[in-house]
């Protein structure tokens, strides 16, 4: 388990964290997801001991890392970039840890080979980086963190300069991986999809602070911040509530529309009518405010209504409650 | 650009004339002029006790210039790229002096400097002769050859980034071990290049060593100085030559060194 307290950097007069705490319980998978700039990188980067905190504690299955130095803090980590050792062949690169560690040639060997098999690079043993795919060149790095048996695997944007197909792929290998390991494992990305895909527990940041921590359920159904609503899934906005566009519900005008409590509800014209497959979006503009947004429907729903580009309608949706500035206590544990 | 045929032609053939008058030229005529009396010739010429003594003093500064170079550049190359400190760019500009100060200009600073009554003349007194011994020929080369190591480490310490540094220490690796396993391995083909450059230049320096040398054939000539003194002072235009083609011969091989390094560069 991973404990960060009231973590501050800065790069100058910019603060890349801003008083950070965070929980990562121990075999869990967590991802820090946030926009660039946010200090999840940052945040990550303090964990493994490749920035010094000007303020706060890190404290690591129970011992306070603060001033030890990465070699001594028994972590893992991946780079966006892969950092392979470009002069050395897989073998080499993965074994490089537990050579530092003088650890017996047979046992090093032993490891090395039951490593490569389980990121699939069995049979690379003697290839170059170079001769490597990114997405073989990442399962490398990967297996290269796990050969010294680290107590958390940090993982900083692993699969950002990957393509979006082996993206995919690779992601749901390491949800498996992870389901086997169960190593502590913290992911940083900016993917909102990836995040929901892979974790546990997100913890969303923005501007070097915390805006919530949760299940990737709670932060979908109850986001604590309009942040958090309109990083995590798509938003529209409604008489000035961020409402989810499949909330949306539309009905040909009514004579004297009631306003109910907890709902948002807008006069809107209809632009436009898309298929999608097995679901509709209907493109509106706002009477009044002029704002465009779009509202998700259902096949059936959409062939019920048989909306037509001109027509004015009453778009409503429930208002959610948890949309709301964070309370003091949120961000803090889960 | 398409051009017409004879204006093609006529370019090549500019092109190569310049090049055989300024460069093939004069380099043939030595050979011509050092091979026509017969190989035996050459060779008793290069062998005899001046001659000799000449290379090794060469060979002797090399090996002890390019290990300084090799210390001083990484470590300043180094800095120039991970360091954050005042007076950066101000060492960025010192580093390439060498390229801008003429040679003989480097000798006399050296000789106000070390020599009897410069600031730090004191030392011979004390037994150690810095102007007019190896010290100084070493000094002055050094000064010379400076900015090679550097400048060619520069440039691929700043393509490999500090990645690959850091998954080391992530994975254990102490400062030290980072440095010999992956720093170094990373930047040996620069490093290389720049010592290459460097025996290549140091082998040919004429201008800053005559200053700072006594050039007692025998004790303290270099080759270019044994090549300068034949043709000179002791009118032996064909000693000149003769050694004139040895220096020459160092250089060709260092170049096809750094040729065959550069394909194997390539290839990888």
């Amino acid at each position: 388990m991973i404990t960060v307290t009231g973590a501050r950097k800065a790069y100058g007069s910019f603060a890349a964290l801003d008083g950070v705490s965070i929980d990562i319980p121990a075999g869990s998978l967590t991802a820090l997801l946030g926009p660039s700039g946010s200090g999840k990188s940052t945040l990550l980067r303090s964990i493994a001991g490749l920035e010094d905190l000007d303020e706060g504690r890190v404290v690591i299955g129970g011992e306070d890392v603060t001033q030890v130095p990465p070699q001594k803090r028994g972590i893992g980590f991946v780079f966006q970039h892969y950092a392979a050792f470009k002069h050395m062949t897989v073998r080499d690169n993965v074994s490089f840890g537990l050579r530092i560690r003088r650890r017996p040639r047979a046992e090093i060997a032993r490891k090395v080979d039951e490593l490569l098999e389980i990121v699939g690079l069995d049979g690379f043993q003697h290839r170059y980086p170079a001769q490597l795919s990114g997405g073989q060149r990442q399962r490398m790095a990967l297996a290269r963190a796990l050969a010294v048996d680290p107590q958390v695997l940090l993982l900083d944007e692993p699969f950002g300069a990957l393509d979006a197909k082996v993206r995919a792929d690779l992601r749901r290998w390491l949800r498996r991986l992870h389901d086997e390991v169960h190593v502590t494992t913290v992911l940083v990305t900016h993917d909102q999809e990836e995040a929901l895909d892979v974790s546990d527990q997100i913890a969303v940041l923005n501007a070097g602070r915390i805006e919530q921590v949760g299940t990737p359920d709670e932060l979908y159904e109850q986001p604590a911040t309009d942040f958090v609503m309109s990083f995590l899934g798509a938003v529209a906005s409604l008489d000035g509530a961020l409402v989810r566009p499949h909330d949306i519900q539309l009905e040909r005008e009514p004579a004297g529309a009631v306003r109910t409590r907890g709902t948002a509800q807008v006069r809107a014209r209809v632009e436009r009518v898309v298929r999608l497959g097995f679901e509709v979006r209907v493109e509106l503009l706002a009477e009044g405010s002029g704002d465009r947004f779009a509202a998700q429907l259902t096949r059936a729903v959409a062939q019920r209504l048989a909306l037509r580009p001109g027509e004015v309608v009453r778009a409503w949706a429930p208002v959610h409650d948890e949309a709301r500035p964070l309370p003091s206590t949120a961000g803090v544990a889960v | 650009m398409r051009t017409a045929p004879t204006t093609r032609l006529g370019l090549r053939l500019l092109a190569l004339g310049y090049l055989v008058l300024l460069l093939a030229l004069p380099i043939a005529l030595i050979l011509v002029r050092t091979f026509s009396p017969g190989v035996e010739a050459f060779l008793a010429s290069v062998r005899t006790p001046a001659a000799l003594s000449a290379l090794n003093l060469s060979l002797l500064i090399v090996a002890l210039v390019v290990p300084l170079n090799v210390g001083f550049g990484v470590a300043t190359a180094l800095a120039l790229v991970r360091g954050r400190f005042r007076g950066r760019g101000l060492l960025q500009a010192v580093v390439d002096l060498p390229f801008a100060v003429s040679p003989v200009v480097v000798g006399v600073s050296l000789i106000l400097l070390w020599g009897a009554g410069g600031w730090f003349g004191g030392v011979e007194s004390l037994g150690f002769r810095v102007i007019f011994g190896v010290p100084g020929m070493v000094l002055a080369t050094v000064f010379v050859t400076l900015p090679f190591v550097v400048r060619e480490v520069e440039p691929v310490l700043h393509e490999i980034g500090t990645e690959q540094e850091e998954a080391a220490a992530t994975l254990g690796a102490g400062a030290w071990q980072t440095f010999w396993r992956i720093t170094l391995p990373a930047i040996r083909w620069g490093l290389t290049y720049g010592v290459v450059l460097t025996i290549a230049r140091s082998l040919g320096e004429f201008g800053a060593v005559i200053m700072v040398s006594s050039g007692f054939p025998g004790v303290s000539q270099t080759l270019t100085l044994l090549v300068h003194a034949r043709y000179i002072d002791d009118h032996n235009t064909y000693g000149a030559y003769a050694v004139a083609t040895l220096l020459m011969g160092l250089a060709v091989l260092t170049l096809l060194l750094m040729t065959l390094l550069d394909r194997k560069r390539s290839t990888r």
